[in-house]
């Protein structure tokens, strides 16, 4: 006779010391962990459940500012710093880490229209309705002594927007034209215009860097390349672009912020249509601005909320908004992809998570892991109705609510009268327009 | 002298010269017929695990390196090459144990995101497929225990005081036998880790007691017939069915709850991964209770009287009853109905098993008749006849089948896929047999009975290896805490009962038709449906009703409109066609003028 009998010896499934940690000896038979799924769906759901419940993105209130917040900076170097300009005509430097402003200047009279930080970090420009432009040190002067811009250039016309070429000493202004300065001269290098227009917005592209694009106030959105005397190509739309943003990864992409309502992501190739249109705000989009992964971009709108969409989507996967907030002029996405920056009308700049339920600070290692794996299993299970449910649920301010129900309600009826025009005309007579054609009106080469 | 002058040619400091050949580098001879070329290229070795082909690319690849850095300039460090490259090698049949679903490989073209993703997760579930199987091979600890017996020896004819004594001593003492004639026969029960054992006498005695130490934890009266017992979640509860209500103790005999919405339980099952305890009582209610918030979760008037026969399937937590009809019953708590009716005996079903996959399940009946059936298809696979008939039924971990007959216990191994000819085991207790378990990860098979209760050696009953994360025996009071969190964390809700637990990840595919139907029933309107056209009404006498016929037929055109279009669009081309064959024949034959008297072919 042959005989074995299972005999476990406990040492080898107990902790030697009480100092050792448990021992947890694993078989991965499917058989012993049976319901997987079900199991699995269950921890989703609850994953999906503390996501809403852990979702707090508003993080501090920056005040000290006497006027509406018009327009900000990110520093190129320090992740700590933003700049941001008044309608009064004050800039202030802030410290995020600690939430305080550490430096004033009262830098224009009126409006202080744009600003942007050089890239080495060293100084920045502001420009202004009277009509400088103005470069400051970016180290704040010694005590008592008179805060002073290192250059001021005056200018023929107001200038509405400015941006700084990403590797020389070039910047680029937009007011009647768009200018091609050169740091060193007082005068513009260059200076393009289209027809008579006024534009709003320019951007130099992050990756291809001698490129730039502009909103002029025509309804258009111009390319031009610094390196020739003439503009490439515009689109024009139906509506108003107020400001665009390129996609720092994929720069052939950047998405503009329409006054219909909507934003558009065009690539820069194939301006015929574009790639995707974002809508979900219910009032005019002032500002867009790219996370720096490129997958996402952040939007502020005069309907007083600021929005998070993914690049791809055409709705927001978030919405952040505030009793306190009014129109949201300007909004930054910072330099870590962590934080959201918004600058409204009434003074105050808000630091926002980006990502609303992650916990900031240092993660230990099982921190990172259950996060890693709870966002995997919302994945997975992200289109079961009830997980889908609540991940999509988001509190709206009762205007915003009430105002996209409209929308919905005009957009059916639009679409009802368009098939109703068409039933009764020649076949072919209305043709049918996508989402994405419907806007575009135009490409001039 | 001569002799010894040959011996000492082959002495030790001779033999050192020669450079001790490893077993890996092949037989002598291979190596010798190398030796002469003096090249030796590392790389070029003889494999001795690996595909062929697979070898030989890796050979090239390291030849071009050694070329490469040659080219550079650089001398190449010449080294013994590992004789086992890469990762060992998994097995397919291996993999196969771990292997979740069929490959998706039809995917349209145009969805390429889609296809991406796919491609990308089942990768992954390959990776970790391969990683679980490498886990299996190499870093389980325990083997299954076994019995062999002599030549001319049948196994079933060993005794257990044998196995015990040829066992090393721990495992000796798991073959006991309690005396418990007084309030006899007895129910039992083992906790899901297999440590703790708990024990119903019909006449009202219950104890429960770590069974290897054999501490006694707690020993109560209560004064009134046992029907049942069951263990909760873990050691520190279990449910008593008592004569007329359901009770809750805890592990040191206080009364936790009477709950008197469970009256006469018969037989009780407890589905840990629902915290679920399920009732089946002799008025035909089969109940379930959620434990964790202590509410009656479904209660379902089976109409098939006294339920006496009761087991679980652990893989899919459906419930399987067996009635005096001969027919094996399958419930969930979702629904009112059985899911499945089968009919397995003439006569009563007297006991109901499943296995530990939920693919068999064995029935033993009053025609004494014990039969296999598969849960796939539930046809029958095997039909054995055991002259007395099986009175109560356990499967064990690894899939032994015990069935007591009067007081004799049988064990049987492998009842599915050969007929059995004859019990792999054979113990004779005292008194007829009242309750059998298999105690889990362990090769013990407990037997409630008359007299008491006999704890019995099977070997290879139990699972060897368990998972630490969902039970296991060993654990520390601060584990099963933890362990206690996480699973009431996950406790899966009773409404995803069904037969397929894995539906649950499925590509629902939903046709049109349904999704319209349940759009219907949610918004309770169908939104597709073209609501009537109701004329204005209009003031000044111009809502006659001649008026309103009139505005209403001025409209009933336009849904003939399209419908008129389409038939006249039909019409033409069928003419079209019609002209086009007709011409082809006219050409062929001349019609006469006779032919229009012809009878027209249908159309």
């Amino acid at each position: 006779m042959k005989v074995k009998v299972l005999s476990r010896n406990p040492d080898d499934y107990v902790r030697e010391t009480k100092y050792d940690i448990q021992r947890v000896p694993r078989n991965y038979d499917p058989t012993l962990n049976p319901f997987e799924v079900p199991r699995e769906y269950t921890r989703a759901m609850n994953a999906t459940k503390l996501e809403r419940v852990l979702a707090k993105p508003f993080l501090a209130s920056l005040d000290g500012h006497r006027d509406a917040v018009n327009c900000m900076a990110k520093h190129s170097t320090s992740l700590s710093t933003l700049l941001s300009g008044a309608c009064d005509g004050e800039v202030k430097v802030w410290n995020l880490t600690k939430h305080n402003c550490v430096r004033t200047i009262q830098a224009h009279e009126g409006f202080v229209r744009g600003m942007v930080v050089r890239f080495c970090g060293t100084s920045f420009y502001s420009i202004g309705d009277d009509k400088t432009i103005k470069q400051w040190n970016m180290e704040a002067p010694g005590y008592g002594v008179e805060e002073e811009p290192i250059n001021t250039i005056l200018g023929k016309t107001v200038f509405t927007g400015l941006d700084h070429h990403q590797k020389n000493g070039t910047f680029a202004t937009c007011g009647q034209t768009v200018d091609i300065w050169d740091e060193q001269r007082s005068t513009p290098i260059r200076s393009f215009s289209w027809g008579v227009e006024s534009f709003s917005s320019v951007r130099f592209n992050p990756v291809e860097t001698e490129l730039l694009a502009s909103c002029a106030s025509d309804r258009s959105i111009v390319l031009y390349d610094m390196r020739e005397s003439m503009p490439l190509k515009k689109v024009i739309m139906t509506m108003r672009s107020n400001t665009l943003s390129w996609n720092p990864m994929e720069a052939f992409y950047f998405t503009c912020a329409n006054e219909d309502y909507n934003l558009y992501t065009y690539d820069m190739r194939y301006l015929e249509k574009p790639v995707t249109v974002h809508m979900d705000h219910v009032s005019a989009v002032l500002d867009v601005d790219y996370s720096p992964t490129g997958r996402e971009f952040v939007s502020a709108s005069f309907d007083k909320s600021i929005r998070i969409f993914p690049k791809e989507n055409r709705n927001s996967r978030e919405v952040y908004h505030t009793k306190r907030m009014q129109h949201v002029v300007c909004v930054k996405w910072s330099a870590d992809n962590k934080y959201v920056m918004s600058g409204s009308d009434e003074m105050n700049i808000r630091l926002w998570k980006a990502n609303a339920a992650e916990k900031l600070g240092v993660l230990s290692h099982r921190e990172k892991l259950a996060a890693n794996y709870n966002q995997k299993l919302k994945e997975k299970f992200q289109y079961h109705p009830k997980v889908k449910r609540i991940a999509r649920h988001r509190h709206l301010p009762k205007h915003i609510f009430t105002e996209a129900k409209e929308h919905t309600v005009m957009r059916e009826a639009r679409r009802r009268k368009e098939s109703n025009v068409r039933k009764h005309s020649k076949p072919g007579a209305v043709p049918m327009l996508s989402e994405r054609e419907k806007h575009v009106v135009a490409v001039v080469k | 002298m001569a002799s010894a002058e040959v011996a000492l040619k082959h002495t030790h400091v001779e033999k050192k010269k020669k450079v001790s050949e490893r077993y890996w580098q092949g037989s002598g001879e291979e190596k010798k017929d190398e030796a002469p070329g003096g090249s030796h290229v590392p790389g070029d070795q003889p494999a001795p695990l690996g595909s062929q082909t697979n070898q030989q690319t890796r050979a090239s690849e390291k030849k071009k390196k050694y070329k490469a850095a040659e080219r550079h300039g650089k001398k190449a460090i010449t080294r013994k090459p590992d004789p086992f490259p890469g990762s060992a090698p998994v097995p397919e049949e291996k993999r196969l144990k771990f292997r979740r679903k069929m490959k998706i490989d039809q995917l349209p073209q145009h969805l390429t995101k889609l296809r991406r993703v796919v491609a990308s997760s089942q990768a992954e579930s390959e990776i970790t497929e391969k990683e679980s199987a490498r886990h299996d091979q190499l870093l389980l600890q325990e083997d299954a225990g076994f019995l062999e017996g002599d030549e001319d020896e049948d196994t079933c004819t060993i005794s257990q005081e044998d196995i015990a004594d040829a066992v090393d001593i721990t495992a000796g003492a798991k073959y006991f036998n309690l005396n418990l004639s007084q309030f006899g026969p007895y129910r039992l029960d083992y906790s899901k880790t297999g440590r703790q054992l708990l024990l119903g006498g019909r006449r009202g005695h219950v104890a429960c007691l770590d069974w290897q130490t054999k501490q006694l934890l707690c020993e109560i009266n209560v004064m009134e017939t046992v029907n049942d017992v069951k263990w909760l979640h873990s050691e520190a509860m279990y449910a008593v069915a008592q004569k007329k209500w359901l009770y809750i103790y805890d592990s040191s005999g206080i009364e936790l709850h009477c709950i008197r919405k469970f009256n006469d339980v018969l037989r009780m099952q407890f589905l840990p991964y629902h915290f679920l305890l399920a009732t089946a009582s002799a008025t035909g209610f089969l109940q379930y209770l959620d434990v964790s918030v202590g509410k009656e979760v479904a209660a379902v008037g089976t109409k098939a009287g006294r339920l006496d026969v009761m087991c679980q399937n652990p893989q899919n937590a459906i419930i399987h009853l067996g009635h005096s009809n001969g027919t094996v019953t399958l419930w969930s708590p979702n629904q009112k109905e059985a899911i499945v009716k089968m009919l397995c005996h003439h006569g009563g079903v007297r006991s109901v098993a499943v296995d530990k996959t939920g693919t068999y399940m064995v029935t033993s009946g009053m025609d004494k008749k014990l039969k296999v059936f598969d849960l796939r298809s539930f046809k029958p696979f095997q039909s054995y006849f055991l002259p007395a008939g099986a009175s109560s039924l356990a499967l064990s971990h690894r899939g032994l089948l015990s069935a007591a007959t009067g007081d004799i216990v049988q064990v049987y191994r492998d009842v599915w896929n050969t007929p059995v000819k004859k019990p792999y085991m054979a113990h004779k207790v005292h008194g007829a047999v009242w309750g059998l378990h298999f105690c889990p990860y362990e090769d013990v098979l407990g037997v409630g009975h008359g007299e008491g209760f006999t704890s019995m050696l099977v070997p290879g009953a139990g699972e060897p290896n368990f998972d630490g994360l969902d039970s296991n025996p060993y654990r520390s009071a601060k584990q099963r805490q933890e362990w206690e969190v996480k699973a009431l964390l996950e406790k899966i809700q009773p409404e995803l009962i069904s037969l397929d637990p894995g539906k649950l990840s499925q590509v629902d595919y939903a046709t049109f038709k349904q999704k319209h139907q349940d759009k219907v029933k949610v918004l309770g309107y169908d939104p597709l449906a073209r609501d009537k056209f109701k004329p204005r009404m209009r003031k000044k006498g111009r809502s006659s009703t001649g008026g309103v016929i009139r505005r209403k037929n001025q409209v009933a055109h336009e849904d003939k409109r399209e419908i008129i279009i389409t038939t006249l669009k039909e019409k033409a081309e069928s003419a079209k066609e019609r002209k086009k064959n007709n011409n082809g024949q006219t050409s062929a034959v001349q019609r006469s003028a006779l032919d229009r008297f012809k009878k027209r072919a249908a159309p």
